[in-house]
């Protein structure tokens, strides 16, 4: 086990009536990474923040941060603080006492603590509102007070409960890039939050990706969106397809997979005989009007031509189930005169990868 | 025949129901309003008769028809009563101090109650509903019980300060429930992440209800505090039969109504009380205002102000 950074050994989190929030999380997390914890809604994010924070505590298990325990310290005493969901500002103190409120209670001096609250301002870019209460401010505002109120107390380590849920798209954007850009300037590890996979894929240097109270799986952005570990990581993931069957043969570092609807062959080992399944991202899937090949392809029936401005989605009908495809924006019209049409799908060997049982 | 009248009360009661019920707001409102209306001449409508009786000339009447209006002959004569007006104002003192007192000790409890009811806890189901239920138990029965009780433990009444003590004690027990329903429904709304924010960010459990808590609830607090005394300044049943030889005002007021031969000078008390009643409650809220704005002036001066608000709405536009 590490001794810097924040680690998480065997944590659990039960709450009376048998709800399992948090089921053993295993996680060491270096100092100065920036960690984006991603899962649908009622996975366990939330409570995993509130037990690094202090706000709960585990059931079992411990965590430590640079080798030091944190079982059982306040929230207070710990050298982690949050940036909690929606924010949580004092409605009735300015900016500026929001920003400074962490410095009062460490007990340092007015005008020291008002120097470094408003250089925290400053660094958000707020200075002209130092004075406002929090209500007179946008929501991208308010956030970044949020940002500056632990900001300023230098903590070891951030965490932020979906810190860009409420805002816009467009400043969601914008701040995407800020808070990226800030945590590379302070060195400072960030825990975030979401349920957004776009969000976690563009910050994030490690995502872990949570499901069912448990860690699905973690990884580097690129990791997890080309070698989704199982299928509930590749769905989730989103434009995925996943195909299920048994193992036909395997060799030469390959296995073929026979599923209801053709064979597919894939990198990876396997006993022959027993289940496997399969995960191809919708961008690796090509279309045309060619034959079906033996292996890795498909017949599908192009239902509807989803246009993103830079590719294009094409939501395919195999057999009444849903597959996805991508292709590059300028094939627009060549795949439009295709809508309702029977073609073929495929995709090369290379790019579909065996999940996990 | 009685029937139309409950026929009648009916329609009252549907009319307004309804109106708020199918119709749009913009043309609710109105119906709405003018029942309104008819509630409050009910509810001031007595007060109303009182007040026209006691401007009643020398030859005045203690029943309608009013008689030569416009004088202040009862007031006058009201003066001329030194003695009644003693006691009078020796009851008003007395209530003053006893409501203040009252009104301290609900905010207090009502605040520990609500605070305490936010976290679940064993029995607290039992615990609020026995709170309730004391707004429904007889006031003078209770009075009763209580008067023997303390004489039986030799609690010899209306000696000294001591006197005080079961009538503070009866009316703030009256007036703690209403506190305490007031301080309920604040803390339903009231949003404790900003309290766990300040804990994360270092503050003491103290610190955080001094700093955070409070500041939030303050209006609550108050308001807990305002049912007290108003409670307490119109205390008669409980306070009835323990007071021994402290007569607060109601009791003073009842002691007149009860033994002199009335004529209409007890109107013009009537109205002088009621004065000196809204007086007192309009005091409280001035007070309640000019706190408040207070805190908000000494932000704005912080530097901060409505100039701001053009910045504020570029910064808006701009989208951000
Ligand atoms: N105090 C609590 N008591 C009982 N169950 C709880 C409590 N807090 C959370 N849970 C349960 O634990 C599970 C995980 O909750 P959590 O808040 O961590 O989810 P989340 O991943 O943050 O979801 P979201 O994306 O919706 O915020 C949920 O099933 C929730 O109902
Ligand atoms: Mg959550």
């Amino acid at each position: 086990m590490s001794d810097t950074g924040l680690v998480l050994k065997d944590v659990y989190r039960v709450f009376p009536g048998d709800i399992t929030a948090v089921s053993d999380v295993n996680l060491e997390i270096e100092n100065g990474e920036y960690i984006v914890f991603l899962g649908p809604s009622g996975c366990g994010k939330t409570t995993t923040l509130r037990l690094i924070g202090g706000h709960d505590d585990p059931s079992s298990g411990t965590i430590t941060i640079d080798g030091e325990l944190l079982n059982g310290v306040s929230p207070a005493q710990r050298p982690v603080t949050t940036v909690f969901q929606h924010y949580a500002l004092f409605p009735h103190k300015s900016v500026l006492q929001n920003v400074e409120f962490g410095l009062k209670m460490q007990g340092m001096d007015k005008t020291a603590r008002e120097q470094q609250a408003t250089a925290a301002i400053e660094l958000v870019g707020l200075s002209a509102m130092m004075h406002r209460k929090p209500r007179e401010l946008s929501g991208g505002q308010q956030q970044r007070v949020a940002l500056a109120r632990v900001l300023v107390t230098r903590p070891k380590a951030i965490l932020l409960d979906e810190p860009l849920g409420d805002l816009d798209r467009l400043l969601q954007m914008k701040m995407r890039v800020e808070l990226r850009g800030l945590q590379r300037e302070l060195g400072i590890t960030f825990i975030h939050v979401t349920h957004n996979q776009e969000e976690a894929l563009s910050m994030a240097d490690r995502i872990v990706v949570m499901g069912d109270a448990i860690i699905q799986q973690v990884g580097t952005p690129t990791e997890l969106a080309r070698h989704p570990r199982n299928e509930f990581v590749a769905k989730f993931m989103g434009d995925n397809n996943v195909l299920h069957g048994t193992i036909e043969s395997a060799s030469g570092g390959n296995v073929v997979i026979n599923t209801p609807h053709g064979k597919v062959e894939v990198p990876g080992s396997g006993t022959a005989g027993e289940k496997g399944s399969m995960a191809i991202r919708a961008s690796a899937v090509n279309i045309s009007t060619d034959a079906v090949p033996a292996v890795n392809g498909v017949r599908v029936r192009l239902d509807f031509v989803e246009y993103l401005g830079d590719s294009i989605k094409l939501h395919l009908d195999f057999n009444g189930e849903p597959f996805l495809a991508k292709v590059d924006e300028e094939r627009f019209g060549e795949v439009q005169a295709y809508e309702g049409k029977e073609v073929t799908a495929t995709w090369s060997v290379e790019d579909g990868h065996l999940l996990e049982q | 025949m009685t029937y139309i009248w409950y026929l009648i009360a009916l329609v009252l009661l549907v009319i307004p129901f309804s109106a708020m019920v199918f119709l749009p707001i913009n043309k609710s409102k109105p119906v709405l309003l003018g029942f309104f209306l008819i509630f409050i001449v009910f509810m001031y409508g007595p007060m109303m008769t009182m007040g026209v009786l006691s401007f009643q000339g020398p030859f005045g009447s203690m029943t309608l028809p009013a008689k030569d209006l416009g004088s202040l002959h009862w007031f006058t004569e009201l003066r001329a009563e030194s003695s009644l007006m003693v006691g009078v104002r020796d009851g008003i003192t007395k209530s003053l101090w006893v409501s203040l007192v009252v009104a301290a000790i609900t905010a207090v409890l009502s605040l520990s109650l609500g605070m305490a009811f936010r976290r679940q806890f064993r029995g607290g189901g039992i615990l609020f509903y026995a709170i309730l239920l004391s707004l429904m138990t007889p006031g003078l029965l209770l009075s009763l019980g209580l008067s023997f009780l303390l004489y039986y433990i030799g609690f010899n009444k209306g000696e000294g300060m001591l006197g005080y003590v079961p009538i503070i004690g009866v009316q703030a027990v009256w007036a703690l429930p209403f506190g305490f329903l007031v301080m309920m429904s604040v803390f339903n709304r009231y949003d404790a992440r900003a309290e766990e924010a300040a804990r994360d960010l270092g503050a003491s459990s103290f610190t955080t209800f001094r700093e955070v808590t409070l500041p939030l609830i303050w209006t609550g607090v108050f308001g807990a505090g305002l049912f007290g005394f108003t409670l307490a300044l119109n205390e008669f049943e409980r306070t009835f039969l323990i007071s021994g030889a402290i007569n607060t005002l109601p009791l003073k007021l009842y002691i007149i109504t009860s033994s002199s031969v009335l004529r209409p000078y007890v109107y013009s008390l009537g109205v002088v009380t009621i004065i000196i009643s809204f007086l007192l409650i309009a005091l409280f809220l001035i007070v309640s205002a000019i706190t408040g704005r207070k805190k908000a002036l000494a932000i704005e001066e912080d530097g901060s102000g409505v100039d701001d608000l053009p910045s504020m709405t570029a910064a808006a536009a701009s989208g951000d």
